[in-house]
């Protein structure tokens, strides 16, 4: 496969959430504002790629057998830089403190694990960067656009910014968190509309 | 009766699908039907009566800030909190391959109707965020903590079997053809979780 569709693909065709239906958790749980779910999504795209690269060049000397525990250990690793990362900004940067567990969350977050199990165990390390990256890009997308309808219907505001105009009454349904799975639905609803290959029988 | 409150509260007020989405990736793939779901659900209800009392006794003894200090005097000041997750990840992911090879062994049909569902017990969120949760509630002892892990485990098997019972009522329906499959399914867990807010702000 190309390197572009390597790229392009898990973006938009086989998206890690609307489509292949993996790491949902955590897309509902961080997506009240924009700025947790940025952040999350950044946390993700950085694990997932380098998660990819290092298991793709580890793939010739991992037995079958153990390759579960191999691959939660180097993803553990990982998202432990990335939280202590994110603790030591915590100062400037509140917003690392509302994501708690869920950065935590990412060793378990199925969108790492599929795609090392799917992609990063059979190829070059290269393509399996690139592989790791777009999933990661793929899942921030749908994250970000579930946080702008949240945080706009929910609070009027955008990445903290008042944009509603004064009188509008903010709508507490959308602040619920199963309102984020209605709206996972939704988009799915339109992506299937758009692509009518991925409707199912 | 303070376990009581715990057991109940962990089951219907802080349920893991409903409250926190922990463990969605299975719960929506696997609910196809009944009795698959019911075997994962048990078999998280296990996973997770066994890893989280160990993972609690990992973190009062070893992890937690001065924690080591029933080692020497001279570690009370260690904090090896930042090791929380990978532990805590191996104690789950050895405790899966377990499960794996008695089901494989003992039950070969449930097996095979699980199929990559079972290893990825190892990377359901709702176990690892068990244990982390365990972490931030600041239990006094075992009991509590097993207490809780079969709260929440057994709030998960609900919440699967339920959607199960619903998804297989729901291949007769009229389903807009973009929405069928997962998008449908997806609402319908929105609405289910609408529905378990009445459970919310319940003190007991």
């Amino acid at each position: 496969m190309k390197l572009k569709d390597t790229f392009l693909t898990p973006i938009f065709k086989s998206n890690p959430i609307t489509v292949l239906v993996l790491g949902v958790c955590s897309a509902l749980a961080v997506t009240v504002t924009l700025k947790g779910a940025l952040v999350m999504a950044l946390s993700v795209t950085v694990v997932t790629g380098l998660g990819n690269w290092v298991l793709s060049l580890l793939r010739k000397g991992i037995p079958n057998r153990v390759r579960i525990i191999v691959q939660l250990v180097v993803v553990a690793m990982l998202v432990i830089l990335v939280d202590q990362v994110l603790k030591s900004m915590e100062a400037t940067f509140p917003v690392a403190k509302q994501l708690s567990v869920y950065i935590g969350l990412i060793i378990t977050n199925c969108i790492v694990m599929g795609r090392i199990e799917a992609f990063a165990l059979g190829n070059k390390p290269f393509p399996s960067l690139v592989d790791g990256l777009a999933n990661g890009l793929g899942y921030g997308l749908i994250l970000i656009i579930v946080a702008f309808f949240r945080e706009l219907l929910g609070s009027g505001t955008l990445f903290g910014y008042q944009v509603m105009p004064a009188g509008y009454i903010t709508n507490n349904l959308v602040i619920l968190p199963p309102f984020a799975l209605i709206l996972i639905g939704c988009i799915i609803w339109v992506h299937r509309a758009l692509d009518k290959e991925l409707q199912e029988k | 009766m303070e376990y009581i409150s715990l057991f109940v509260k962990s089951i219907f007020v802080d349920n893991m699908i409903f409250a926190y989405f922990l463990g969605m990736c299975s719960y929506l793939a696997v609910s196809k039907n009944v009795k698959t779901a019911n075997g994962l659900g048990l078999a998280v209800i296990f996973v997770l009566l066994c890893t989280l009392p160990l993972n609690y006794l990992l973190d009062k003894f070893l992890l937690q800030p001065g924690a080591l200090a029933w080692l020497s005097p001279k570690f009370a000041e260690l904090d090896l909190s930042f090791l929380s997750f990978i532990l805590f990840i191996a104690v789950i992911a050895a405790f899966t391959q377990l499960v794996e090879m008695v089901v494989e062994r003992y039950l070969p049909a449930l097996y095979a109707s699980l199929g990559i569902y079972l290893p990825l017990i190892a990377v359901n969120c709702a176990i690892l965020g068990g244990s982390l949760f365990m972490q931030q509630k600041d239990f006094v002892n075992v009991g509590e903590s097993a207490v809780y892990a079969l709260g929440s485990g057994i709030g998960w098997y609900l919440a699967i079997v339920l959607l199960a019972a619903i998804r297989e009522k729901m291949a007769y329906s009229n389903v807009p053809k973009p929405l069928k499959g997962i998008g449908i399914s997806f609402i319908t867990v929105g609405l289910m979780g609408l529905a378990f807010m009445i459970f919310m702000g319940i003190t007991l």
